[in-house]
């Protein structure tokens, strides 16, 4: 019956051309494989973000006075709210996450090199959107933590010189965070940001499948020493299906998080309340927050805010260009750009441990 | 000799230098004062003579631009004894006590006069002042009650909103215990003098002091200020109901206010005490220590009775909201949310504070609807905490469940990875 409907489809479609690159599409099989993994298992999570989040939008409403009640509505009332909501803000964390990671792996074994240096700038424009995913919909539920935490979040970007006092008001729609500003997020979230990822997420794919998985320098040296020690898997079926099982092994990781730590939904912001003590941002954003905690209010005639703000930003251009800085000789790369990975590593791992821990 | 010459041009230079400099800051500092030969000369005596003038600056009076001929006549501009305190310049002296009420009365009860400083204040001070026992008293010749600089100060005076004003509402306990709390000095009255220190544990001190609300009774807000008087024993509840109007409705449609009227009891303070007032608690209606109702009534006769009933019912409701609260709080470690649940707690307290107050009207059925009302919600809620962990259990049911297929569908892929590998 199946292949009746396939034969059915490709006689009019021709599937088969369609899906002949994916398989010849091939993929290198050696000790460090399992890193391949990454990528796809941060799609998948997208996926489960979208289904998930649409199925948010069903009961959710945007604006000061009915977010709380709507999300707690979800969770209380909403046959498995509890269950979609919880899914949907664990799997965005663990997106950022695996994102971290297939960044840092790609870092390390030095896929960025050319001919793959636009991957990496699509890559890290898709880190920087999902961070942005995560800054938008921290705020939509509207609660107390959200709100202080966007309100410092967003006074940080006014103090970008020049144009952050605009930016700033764009953002917020006014001077204050206030019901315009999460009308403006929950628009960004839903519709401007999952167009600029779909762009990016294709351009990115495309690039992939184009100029197929990168082999780290030192086994591709080993290969070319020894062309037999060559071994490569079939994208399709081979790799799919064992990305496939990383894909369950997400969802059961998803299912025991919402099952057991269903995500708390916290207490209704009050714009005109006092900022709880010790209040802090996700944790993808805390080494940020922690360096700018740790910069002096003045750095010669420099306000320390301005300079840490200025500084993350720069940094973040710098790494987007990363690929750039290196050797365009695929047998030389530059060491200390793998030095400069493993400290960023170690910073951020560092810097996010002593903010979580600070008081 | 040239040497000792210059040393000598230059520290003359210096001291040339250090008298202008002084001349200077001299005129800046005194730029815009006037003469005050009061102070110039009182600066510089011990008490009680000694007024300086960084005390006085503080005083509202002072700020307002009144000097120290406003109330001592005299003349201000003069150094010379004669003329300054002189009886042609109107000099008064040292107020005598019994001169002081009425003093500050030919500006505090002047409302034309007071209008121009602040309409809102009042003017009626010194007839409040007259009907107070310390005003009668002062009338039938007893200097040792309070006047106006006793508990306002003098020299000094703030306004009451100031926080380190003497009449501020977190210093008038102690204001009023300078004279009240000092047994040797208030042994001619034969009146008790451990008010303060009864205060100091009640719950009126704790939420003023502790808690800082101003707003809290201290003993201005029961005995009065200018017009101060112990209330009469059939007043106190009249007192009381300025805040607990409840109370006081239900108290004087009682069986007890007619029975405390005809025993000549005075209210609210027969089973609350007057100074040392301590929260309420549901023990007040037991048989303990701390039990009230057992001084009068005997055991067994009809209201001890309702006593355990009324008893019984609020420590029920007391109970099962904790038990509510407990279950509650488990379901909300375990991630479930029970917001709703919390929310209706809140209700179920309110009835518990309704049916607590609803003790005054001495009526078991009254408290009983409040209780059942209250009881109702709390077993709602206690069931909801219940429902949530149920709701729980059946989520790690369905995860395990979850868990074995997906266990399922790796092994089958897997097998099927083998397969076409083989």
């Amino acid at each position: 019956m199946i292949s009746a409907i396939i034969r059915w489809l490709d006689e009019r479609l021709h599937l088969d051309d369609l899906i002949a690159p994916f398989r010849h599409k091939t993929v290198p099989v050696h000790r460090l494989t399992y890193w391949y993994f990454f990528g796809g298992i941060t799609l998948f999570l997208f996926g489960v973000q979208v289904i998930t989040g649409i199925l948010l939008l069903l009961y959710y409403n945007a604006g000061a006075n009915e977010a709380f009640e709507s999300v707690q509505y979800i969770m209380t009332k909403v046959r498995f709210g509890w269950l979609i909501r919880s899914i949907h803000s664990w799997s965005a964390n663990l997106m950022i996450l695996t994102a971290f990671a297939h960044m840092f792996s790609v870092l390390f074994l030095k896929a960025y090199r050319k001919p793959r240096e636009l991957t990496w700038v699509s890559g890290m424009l898709l880190l920087f959107l999902v961070m942005g995913f995560g800054f938008s919909g921290y705020l939509l539920p509207w609660n107390t933590l959200a709100f202080f935490a966007t309100k410092v979040g967003t006074a940080m970007v006014g103090q970008i010189p020049v144009v952050g006092q605009p930016m700033m008001i764009f953002l917020r729609g006014g001077p204050q965070v206030t019901g315009a500003t999460l009308i403006r997020f929950f628009g960004f979230h839903v519709a401007v940001l999952p167009g600029l990822v779909l762009v990016l997420i294709s351009i990115h794919l495309f690039l992939v499948q184009r100029l197929g998985m990168s082999v780290p320098p030192k086994i591709e040296a080993e290969w070319v020493e020894n062309p037999s020690a060559r071994r490569d898997m079939k994208f399709f079926p081979n790799f799919l299906l064992r990305e496939m099982m990383a894909w369950y092994v997400a969802i059961g990781v998803l299912g025991a998080l919402a099952a057991i730590f269903p995500w708390n939904l916290g207490v209704k912001a009050d714009p005109f309340g006092s900022a709880p003590a010790g209040i802090k941002p996700e944790w993808y954003f805390l080494f940020m927050f922690q360096t700018l905690k740790l910069i002096p209010s003045k750095v010669w005639l420099i306000d320390g805010e301005v300079l840490g703000v200025l500084g993350c930003g720069l940094a973040g251009l710098l790494w987007l260009l990363l690929p750039f800085f290196d050797s365009e000789q695929p047998s030389r790369p530059k060491r200390w750009i793998t030095g400069l990975g493993i400290f960023a590593l170690m910073y951020v791992t560092g810097m996010s441990i002593y903010g979580y821990l600070a008081k | 000799m040239a040497t000792s010459l210059n040393k000598f041009r230059l520290s003359r230079a210096a001291r040339t230098i250090g008298l202008a400099g002084y001349i200077v800051l001299g005129a800046c500092l005194g730029y815009g004062q006037t003469t005050n030969s009061c102070l110039d000369c009182h600066s510089a005596m011990p008490d009680p003579l000694g007024v300086t003038q960084e005390k006085f600056s503080q005083d509202i009076h002072s700020q307002k631009g009144l000097t120290c001929t406003s109330c001592h006549g005299g003349d201000a501009t003069s150094y010379d004894p004669t003329v300054s305190m002189g009886a042609k310049a109107g000099f008064k002296g040292k107020i005598d006590r019994k001169q002081v009420p009425q003093l500050c009365a030919s500006c505090h009860s002047n409302p034309t006069y007071m209008k121009q400083y602040d309409p809102g204040l009042r003017t009626d001070q010194l007839d409040q002042y007259h009907t107070s026992m310390h005003g009668k008293r002062l009338a039938s010749g007893d200097n040792k009650v309070a006047v106006c600089v006793d508990c306002h100060s003098v020299h000094d005076i703030r306004p009451p909103s100031d926080p380190r004003s003497t009449v501020n509402p977190v210093n008038i306990a102690t204001t009023c215990s300078r004279c009240h709390s000092d047994a040797a000095y208030m042994k001619p009255y034969g009146i008790p003098t451990d008010q303060f220190a009864n205060y100091k544990t009640s719950v009126h001190y704790q939420a003023m002091m502790v808690n800082g609300d101003l707003s809290a009774p201290t003993c201005t807000t029961c005995h009065g200020n200018h017009g101060a008087v112990p209330p009469g024993v059939d007043k106190v509840q009249n007192v009381c109901a300025n805040c607990h109007v409840f109370q006081a409705q239900m108290y004087e449609k009682s069986s007890h206010k007619a029975a405390f009227d005809a025993a000549g009891l005075p209210g609210c303070v027969v089973c609350h005490s007057n100074h040392g007032i301590h929260l309420p608690s549901d023990a007040m209606l037991g048989t303990g220590p701390q039990g009230v109702c057992m001084r009068c009534h005997q055991p067994g006769d009809k209201c001890d009775q309702a006593r355990v009933v009324i008893q019984s019912g609020l420590m029920q409701l007391d109970g099962a909201i904790k038990q509510a609260d407990k279950g509650l709080s488990v379901a909300e470690a375990s991630g479930m949310d029970v917001s709703e649940a919390r929310l209706a707690q809140t209700q179920a307290r309110d009835e518990l504070i309704k049916a607590r107050v609803t003790i005054h009207t001495y009526q078991e059925a009254l408290v009983n609807q409040d209780v059942q009302a209250g009881l109702k919600i709390a077993a709602k809620d206690q069931q909801a905490g219940k429902d949530a962990m149920v709701e729980r259990n059946q989520r790690r049911v369905g995860l395990g469940i979850c868990f074995l297929a997906i266990g399922i569908m790796l092994a089958g892929l897997w097998l099927f990875i083998r397969k076409i590998e083989s």
